[in-house]
């Protein structure tokens, strides 16, 4: 049956992290009143001049470095021309046949790759400006518009149409994402708006080379969403082919709520956007020493980062990518790290006991109370044996609900670790007598049954035995 | 009668509903706008770089500052149709 292959590419517009619109002085805030920022020349009224903001290209041109694409030695803005009442100008200001960066890369390294990494490549990047926000909802015979969005910096980044299926089109936006963070050119909020994804995808038969008809898929309000929608277009176009029905060039929305996406059947003219050189804003020219000294100030990327952790603190490639995709959470664990953390134990820590702790208080990583050091102290005492691992578990989450140390919980609650081989031993001359069908199990050769034993001497302890003394005693007391 | 472009979807494009006799009109004129700037073809532009605009000049940016313009008012007061802070247009919803 699976004899289709699906071709897929992403469009991504990211909102630039400037103060101001990018070609006026209006603020780019979100959550204003409607059309509170708004001036004569985002309303687009006669006599005006746009003007570039400086920071939106030098955030652009961020990107594109870090993309490897090749920032534009010559740039210019152009009229992307249509009606739509979001757009008061009646066209756009974008970017068509010189954009600031084109031809470059990112790497991804899906999950269910098995660590197979891939480049999907980066057509081209521009700058462009967003349009206004309509509202529907609520709204008596008629739309409201909000013009605040209008003229707000974006920058479109076009990937080539290298992903293969909706698994790949998900980890290159979490990596884009993670990218973008880390350059701190973006908030990436997507509920706001700040990151947004149209998706192309077609079919073809396995081996062919020749593109299949493509559809372009909106309405993409989540990474998960790209995910789902991807999927439920591969299997209505798979069914439609198998029909032997021809796909349709078209839009089509992604309906969250139901599962599938729908045909948007508008009376699209075509698109006839009519670019030409937008004659109101001069050329730019960025020269090679500008280039290079955005390039020198760039941060450490994801995968720099990555590779950092394998290398210096022997992390497994995939708990390093785990770190890495969100930036904080490896700025914690680094910092774990410096105030003395056993850096494998920390990893784990984190990513197991620590996310899933605040997990289950519905508590972001942002709001994390404990600090590196209050996590390298409770790491500490278990690598210097004060409590066990398993007690450990019980410190953590009273570390977040109680905002203390764990030195302070464990003197407390009187949790340190009872090394004392004469007390164990004699729990453990307890527990054999008292136990004699998993004793004899043991001796005919059954060692797991030893688990039973050591569990029992932990229930006695209030789980304050040394795990590793006691699975010594039990082997020396029943050899 | 041209085959460079197709008037009725020009109209179509500019949003403006043309008579027939308006059509053969423009039609005609601009038939002869695009015969007046074929002249250009002639010319032989080997090694010349396109120009992008006409001033001489290049970067001209702005400082990433705000300026509150506080014109909503001015602009909502002009619009035919506001509801509150915001513009009123017609129903546009491209869903099927």
């Amino acid at each position: 049956m699976n004899t289709y292959e699906p071709v897929i590419g992403l469009e991504v517009h990211v909102q630039l992290a400037t103060k101001s619109k990018i070609f006026c002085a209006c603020s780019t805030k979100f959550g204003s009143e409607p059309n509170a920022n708004t001036c004569p020349i985002c309303m687009g009224l006669p006599g005006t001049l746009p003007v570039l903001n400086e920071q939106a290209l030098r955030l652009a041109m961020k990107v594109g470095l870090a993309l490897n694409t090749t920032i534009a030695k010559r740039i210019k803005f152009d009229r992307k021309n249509y009606f739509y009442p979001d757009l008061p100008k009646a066209y756009q200001i974008s970017q068509y046949d010189m954009p600031v960066c084109a031809h470059g890369g990112l790497t991804i390294q899906p999950e269910s790759s098995g660590g197979i990494t891939k480049q999907i490549g980066i057509t081209r990047a521009h700058l462009e400006e967003d349009a206004g926000k309509l509202l529907h909802e609520g709204v008596k015979d008629g739309s409201w518009v909000d013009y605040n969005r209008a003229g707000i910096p974006l920058l479109e980044i076009v990937s080539e149409p290298d992903i293969r299926s909706p698994e790949e089109a998900y980890d290159y936006l979490t990596r884009l994402k993670a990218v973008l963070l880390y350059l701190e050119v973006s908030d990436c909020n997507m509920e706001e708006g700040s990151l947004r994804c149209d998706a192309n995808v077609s079919l073809r038969p396995k081996g062919e080379s020749q593109f299949g008809t493509k559809v372009e898929i909106k309405n993409l309000n989540s990474f998960k969403a790209v995910q789902k929608a991807l999927q439920y277009e591969i299997e209505r176009q798979t069914e439609a082919l198998e029909q032997g029905e021809k796909i349709a060039q078209e839009t089509r929305l992604w309906n969250d709520m139901q599962g599938k996406t729908i045909s948007m059947r508008s009376k699209e003219h075509a698109h006839d956007y009519r670019y030409f050189p937008e004659p109101d804003l001069v050329p730019f020219t960025v020269t090679e020493k500008e280039i290079e000294a955005v390039r020198r100030a760039l941060p450490e990327l994801p995968q720099a980062r990555k590779e950092r952790f394998v290398k210096n603190f022997g992390l497994s490639d995939y708990d390093a990518s785990v770190l890495v995709n969100d930036k904080v959470l490896g700025e914690y664990f680094e910092n774990c790290v410096k105030e003395g953390a056993n850096a494998k134990l920390a990893c784990n820590w984190i990513q197991t006991d620590l996310l899933g702790a605040l997990n289950e208080r519905c508590l972001s990583f942002d709001q994390n109370p404990i600090t590196p050091k209050h996590l390298a102290g409770m790491l500490a005492l278990i690598e210097n044996n004060t409590i066990s691992g398993k007690i450990g578990k019980d410190v953590l989450p009273l570390m977040i609900d109680e905002k203390k140390t764990a030195d302070q919980i464990v003197k407390e609650k009187n949790l340190v670790q009872v090394t004392d081989t004469k007390l164990l031993e004699d729990i453990a001359e307890r527990v054999i007598a008292a136990n004699p069908n998993p004793v004899e199990q043991y001796k005919s050769g059954k060692t797991q049954a030893i688990g039973f034993l050591v569990g029992q001497i932990m229930k006695e302890t209030k789980g304050k035995a040394n795990p590793k003394i006691v699975n010594e005693i039990l082997q020396k007391k029943l050899s | 009668m041209s085959e460079k472009f197709n008037i009725d979807s020009l109209a179509d494009l500019a949003r403006i509903r043309l008579k027939k006799e308006e059509k053969a009109k423009l039609t005609n004129d601009l038939s002869k706008i695009l015969g007046y700037v074929e002249a250009l073809g002639q010319l032989n532009l080997e090694g010349i770089e396109p120009t992008t605009h006409v001033a001489k000049l290049e970067n001209v940016f702005r400082a990433d500052e705000v300026k509150p313009a506080l014109v909503r008012e001015e602009v909502l007061k002009h619009s035919p149709h506001r509801e509150g802070n915001f513009f009123k247009v017609p129903k546009v919803i491209d869903q099927a």
